[in-house]
């Protein structure tokens, strides 16, 4: 008897809405990668809440997946994220104009 | 409202309030740790909805590798100068007006559909229960899993490397080739 499962969605949404903001509005590439880190932290509040509205652990399989998959794209996305400043100098995407 | 509701509220605005913050921080390396702070509220969240595993991940991984990876990056590439443009006009409300009208849909979506209004009941599986239940249904996924995170580990060795140091020169050819070969951004290393 917690809370119904609206508010367990609503807050989730509130979250994934923060992370979509962080990753359009800031302009520079850690930053981006951490909205899109946000965006998956709120998937994964609606899969376990889900998991226990539903009563079945496919949900919290699922957020163990996500948790693996999330730290797979940020080695990786880290990793360009590094080689991409050493070719251009900054975090800013819109100096990434090298092929222009 | 019970007590265990009342932590779900309590820990639901930590975590919106430290995300929000961390957001708007100019400086990396405080916004890691807010959302270090959020994580550490999601964790807790995980632990109201039953999954204790889970929550002990989150900690370890999320909280753990993931942004302390952040802070090495931040800290390793020393930028001099903010040199982010925060926030022009003309950039962030057109996204505010329309997470706005995200927010708006969502509310409506989740008074109209019928069974939203269910409250949950407080049950827990223990890591064994858990693991029992990925381990037999999912055990394919794992291994793909695992192999994802092989692929990662060359992926990120691979773009790791300068060019001339990975390929087993003596250390005059190496420097000779690292003189010759620099490309036109700053060196990670400079001082």
């Amino acid at each position: 008897m917690i809370v119904p499962f609206g508010h367990v969605l609503l807050v989730a949404g509130i979250l994934f809405a923060l992370g979509v903001f962080c990753a359009v509005v800031r302009r520079n590439l850690i930053m981006i990668v951490l909205g899109i880190e946000i965006m998956l932290n709120a998937v994964s509040i609606v899969f376990a809440g889900a998991a226990l509205r539903w009563n079945n652990l496919e949900g919290q399989t699922f957020v163990l997946f996500i948790l693996a998959v999330a730290a797979t794209e940020v080695s990786v996305g880290l990793a360009i994220i590094v080689y991409a400043f050493r070719r251009t100098g900054s975090f800013d995407p819109s100096k990434f104009n090298l092929l222009r | 409202m019970t007590l265990y509701g009342f932590f779900f509220y309590l820990i639901s605005a930590v975590v919106i309030g430290a995300t929000a913050i961390a957001i708007t921080r100019r400086n990396l390396v405080h916004a890691v740790v807010y959302l270090i702070v959020s994580y550490f509220g999601t964790a807790m969240l995980f632990y109201l909805f039953g999954a204790p595993l889970l929550a002990a991940l989150e900690i370890i991984i999320y909280a753990g590798a993931i942004m302390v990876l952040f802070l090495f990056v931040v800290m390793m590439i020393r930028v001099e100068s903010y040199e982010e443009v925060m926030f022009p006009l003309s950039q962030w409300l057109p996204a505010a007006i329309f997470g706005l009208i995200y927010m708006v849909a969502a509310v409506a979506m989740i008074i109209e559909t019928p069974g939203t209004e269910i409250s949950l009941r407080m049950l827990t599986a223990t890591p064994r229960q858990f693991a029992l239940y990925v381990f037999e249904h999912h055990w394919f996924s794992i291994e793909v899993i695992s192999l994802l995170l092989l692929l990662a580990l060359v992926g990120a060795l691979h773009l790791g490397t300068r060019k001339g140091a990975a390929q087993g020169l003596s250390a005059h050819d190496a420097d000779t080739r690292l003189e010759g070969g620099r490309s036109g951004g700053p060196d990670l290393d400079a001082p």
